[in-house]
């Protein structure tokens, strides 16, 4: 299967709260790359699928808006 | 807003402190005085002890009402209140201090002779000795982090296998707020949050409340609580009282506090286990404020200003059934997800003899990521369970929002569900139903 350089986004305007995977990390689907801190609640942007955090575009306790690239990924 | 609305009554002066974020806040304008504490983020302003000691004193204020988020249970803050010379209008720093670390709560709860569940305070973290203490409690266990709150790092593990992975990750997830400690719990299938209500003078004097159930939650947080909880009688609720303030006594409570319990259905003495303890006001006290018609926050006042408390257990009333539901800017469709955001259009339900709402915001105002998604609470008191959730229910159907997305719809459908009027919902139930829920809300008629 081909191989796919995606951008990670944003669901919503919220902080960045840990990221829990630098580049160069290896995920399998559904693994967490960032926690994001919004309205006092954690959520994660986890990986579409197994591959690879390429970047992280972000620094913890940066705020960003719905949408905003975090991250690039490797599948 | 709702400490501010009972001082305006009792003819205290109140003084609000905000945030750059919150300078048109509904909760500004309602004080007699406002005190500017530094930037939006909680860090800076609302969390910055030294900023809210200095504008207390360029307020004049003598009185510190935490509120019931924030700083509300912080050690810190009430020693710097008491230092500078400031009441801090809850319980005594030791007591918070005791009750806020979850693993020794409960050793001060067995003490009190309150029952809990099988467990491991955690003496020796080391993965192998949670692996024992889970073999000898019985799986299914919850991990609990023991600083944490508000539902954060809890993991509930069902099999000896997932146990080191669940407890990493409760590790992790703890460690964010300081405190990478955890305990083991049994835990309770199929269980129903349970909650008693106590206010304490500083003069011996303990009473309860009766109980607040709060078991339809998301996230391990409230959205749903009501008084009396279903299915209790008389003498359960005289039980469950005797052991909140037994509790309270045992530690030299003073204040307003609730002691949690979990318990298995049905409801059984012998099957209801001491849980926590919040030495605050809680966000759900109005329904107790319905059905007993005291004034909580006034309590807290008197009692901080030293007054007795003039009534007996005897004389706390138990009238009628009330409900609250919490209305949040958030997206049950895609897993309760915040909705911060300008609300570009809010309308609720006015008030009316057995309907109260508590609301925060209002039309144009800012959600900003940095505070909670809670933005009114609607409670309905009636005569009989059933008409206080269908009063409920309707007033959910006229609360809508344009600009974030709003719970409403969701919490009616799950008032009207088969489960809570038959009430045999359990904590999980939400999130179980959440899916049928959803559904059944797009399909309400909207008012």
């Amino acid at each position: 299967m081909a191989e796919t350089l995606l951008t990670i986004r944003a669901e919503i305007a919220a902080a960045i709260w840990q990221i829990m995977a630098p580049a160069g990390t290896s995920l399998a689907e559904d693994e967490p790359i960032i926690i994001l801190e919004s309205m006092k609640m954690e959520i994660p942007i986890s990986a579409p699928q197994a591959g690879m955090v390429v970047e992280i575009l972000v620094t913890e306790g940066q705020q960003v808006e719905e949408g905003q690239a975090v991250a690039t990924f490797r599948t | 807003m709702r400490i501010a609305r009972t001082c305006r009554r009792l003819g205290w002066p109140s003084i609000a402190a905000y945030s750059e974020a919150d300078s048109t806040a509904l909760h500004v304008q309602v004080a007699d005085h406002a005190e500017p504490i530094g930037p939006a983020h909680p860090r800076d302003s609302y969390l910055c002890i030294p900023e809210l000691i200095a504008a207390a004193h360029r307020s004049g204020a003598r009185y510190v009402h935490p509120g019931y988020g924030f700083l509300s249970e912080n050690i810190e803050f009430a020693e710097a209140c008491a230092r500078a010379g400031l009441i801090f209008i809850g319980p005594p720093p030791g007591v918070i201090r005791a009750m806020g670390g979850k693993a020794q709560a409960r050793i001060l709860a067995e003490a009190a002779g309150l029952p809990c569940l099988p467990g491991d305070a955690g003496d020796d973290q080391s993965d192998t000795a949670f692996g024992a203490a889970a073999e000898r409690i019985g799986y299914p266990v919850m991990i609990k982090a023991i600083g944490g709150g508000g539902g954060r790092g809890m993991r509930r593990v069902a099999r000896a296998e997932d146990l080191p992975a669940a407890l990493s990750a409760a590790r992790r997830e703890a460690a964010l707020f300081g405190n990478e400690r955890l305990m083991l719990e049994k835990l309770v299938e199929d269980a129903r949050h349970i909650e008693v209500q106590i206010l304490a003078d500083g003069h011996g004097n303990i009473l309860h409340l009766h109980e607040r159930d709060c078991t339809l939650q998301r996230r391990h947080q409230k959205l749903v609580e009501e008084c009396p909880a279903p299915g209790m009688d008389a003498a359960l609720r005289a039980e469950l009282g005797r052991r909140a303030c037994a509790l309270a006594r045992a530690v030299g409570y003073v204040g307003a506090g609730t002691v949690e319990f979990i318990a298995a259905s049905p409801l059984h003495p012998e099957r209801i286990w001491f849980m926590e303890m919040n030495t605050r006001l809680q966000v759900e006290h109005p329904v107790t404020e319905m059905v007993t018609g005291l004034d909580l926050v006034e309590w807290q006042l008197r009692i901080a200003a030293g007054e007795v408390l003039p009534f007996t257990q005897d004389d706390i009333r138990l009238d009628g059934h009330a409900v609250e539901a919490r209305l949040c800017a958030e997206d049950p469709a895609r897993h309760f997800l915040p909705s911060p955001g300008r609300i570009m259009a809010l309308d609720l339900p006015p008030e009316a003899t057995g309907l109260r709402v508590d609301a925060g915001f209002r039309a144009g105002d800012l959600l900003t990521p940095f505070y909670d998604s809670l933005i009114a609470k609607i409670i309905a008191h009636a005569p009989t369970r059933a008409e206080a959730l269908e009063r409920l229910a309707a007033a959910l159907d006229q609360s809508h929002a344009e600009g974030v997305r709003l719970n409403a719809a969701f919490l009616a459908a799950a008032i009207r569900s088969p489960e809570m009027r038959g009430a045999t919902m359990t904590t999980g139930f939400l999130e179980a139903a959440r899916k049928s829920l959803v559904n059944a809300a797009l399909k309400e008629p909207t008012a």
